[in-house]
């Protein structure tokens, strides 16, 4: 495992944001007339539903986050929520009634093609069950010029576990795929033991790589540590998003996992959602941050 | 004389190879945290881990310390340990539990 370099980033004028190159394995084809450049915006840990100190506005983040997505010109191709969609409860009914709410308030996005998977707040104290009523399958696959998107669950398993069959499942569809495709893997939890003692790993991570290691092209898109985060298993990158609620400290920089107070005088500050430019030989991260006043 | 001191070869072969009991430390887990949170133990001194949860299915997790157990509801879940290092080593609640789980953890001290 390795750290990305950071001197990697490069600072772009104008665009508000900071662009991360991650680059395709040496050898990767370019798109050719199969494949056209797109791009696509990654939203994560929105908690809705979460009331407490470290997000006095709980309830306007969401809301200022979908109308800074529908700013962007162009649009995206689509947008990915990584899990996280609303916090937690005890309540089986105040479970769904957050998760309309959330779907509900996915109606004011411009872009209507959105790809959607749990987070261990939305899944994981009824393995999933009042999710896939709103939303459908917890783990799913999907193509978009010449990309191969697949979903993975490792959040339904309160364990933090993807477990034996979706595992089965992994192997099946990425044997669908040529040994040089580009694959994109989203998922909530890191894939990596990124910070054990803080629980953001996923308990079978090494099945899951062992099936991912063979391919050249693959690149994890994750949430759940709400903080960008870049990192490489020998040629996997793995990026973390931004949450929409509050910022988590970094990975054992603090003597507990707790969320980084919030700062009236810099309101939203580690707040944010990221566009991912998928071009010929490397996708493009550009950060934006959630900005404007409480 | 001879069969006493026949009766006695057992008894000292044993007391020669008996180890200390391990010091039993019972915790309790319940949302959202562990009771005690801090241990303090020393450095190679075996000890028992009793976990047991007042509510739902917990999980303890010191990864350091390669240490792992599930707690279920009703059970005790005994983790025996002598620590080899000493330190401070987090441990955490590593089956979602609900709002608060994040905040369930605790450290373990090992004093050399």
């Amino acid at each position: 495992m390795q750290a990305v370099d950071r001197r990697q980033f490069l600072k772009i004028a104008g665009l508000g944001g900071v662009v991360f190159a991650s680059g395709l394995a040496r050898g990767a084809e370019p798109y050719g007339a199969a494949q056209d450049e797109f791009f696509f915006v990654q939203l994560s840990d929105t908690h809705w539903g979460f009331q407490g100190a470290p997000n006095p506005d709980a309830a306007g983040t969401l809301p200022k986050a979908i109308a800074a997505v529908n700013a962007l010109e162009p649009q995206p191709d689509f947008i990915v929520f990584t899990g996280d969609l609303t916090h937690t409860t005890d309540d089986p009914a105040e479970r769904r009634r957050r998760l309309a709410q959330f779907r509900d308030l996915l109606a004011g996005l411009k872009t209507r093609q959105i790809r959607l998977m749990p987070g261990e707040h939305d899944a994981s104290l009824d393995n999933g069950e009042a999710y896939r009523e709103f939303f459908g399958p917890t783990h799913y696959s999907f193509d978009h010029k010449g990309v191969h998107f697949i979903a993975l669950d490792n959040v339904s398993d309160p364990k933090g576990a993807i477990g034996d069959a979706q595992l089965g499942w992994l192997k099946s569809d990425l044997a669908t795929q040529k040994a040089d495709a580009r694959i994109v893997v989203l998922t909530h939890r890191p894939l990596f033991p990124l910070y054990p003692q803080w629980d953001w790993a996923t308990k079978d991570r090494e099945l899951a790589l062992e099936a991912l290691m063979p391919r050249r092209n693959v690149t994890v898109f994750y949430g759940h540590i709400h903080q960008e985060h870049h990192f490489k298993t020998a040629h996997i990158e793995h990026h973390a998003a931004r949450s929409l609620i509050f910022p988590q400290p970094a990975p054992g920089s603090t003597p507990k996992r707790a969320p980084v107070a919030w700062d009236p005088a810099q309101p939203y500050r580690g707040l944010g959602f990221r566009r991912i430019e998928a071009e010929p030989a490397e996708y493009k991260l550009t950060e934006f941050p959630l900005v404007g006043k409480a | 004389m001879r069969r006493r001191a026949f009766l006695l070869v057992p008894f000292l072969i044993g007391t020669a190879w008996a180890q200390p009991e391990p010091r039993v430390i019972a915790i309790r887990a319940r949302k959202f945290e562990f009771s005690p949170g801090e241990l303090e133990l020393k450095l190679g001194e075996p000890v028992v881990l009793e976990l047991t949860t007042d509510d739902v299915h917990m999980g303890f997790d010191a990864p350091e310390l390669n240490l792992h157990a599930d707690i279920l509801p009703g059970r005790v879940a005994r983790v025996p340990f002598t620590p080899r290092k000493p330190g401070s080593f987090e441990f955490v609640c590593d089956v979602f539990c609900g709002s608060g789980h994040e905040d369930m953890g605790g450290v373990i001290k090992v004093i050399a």
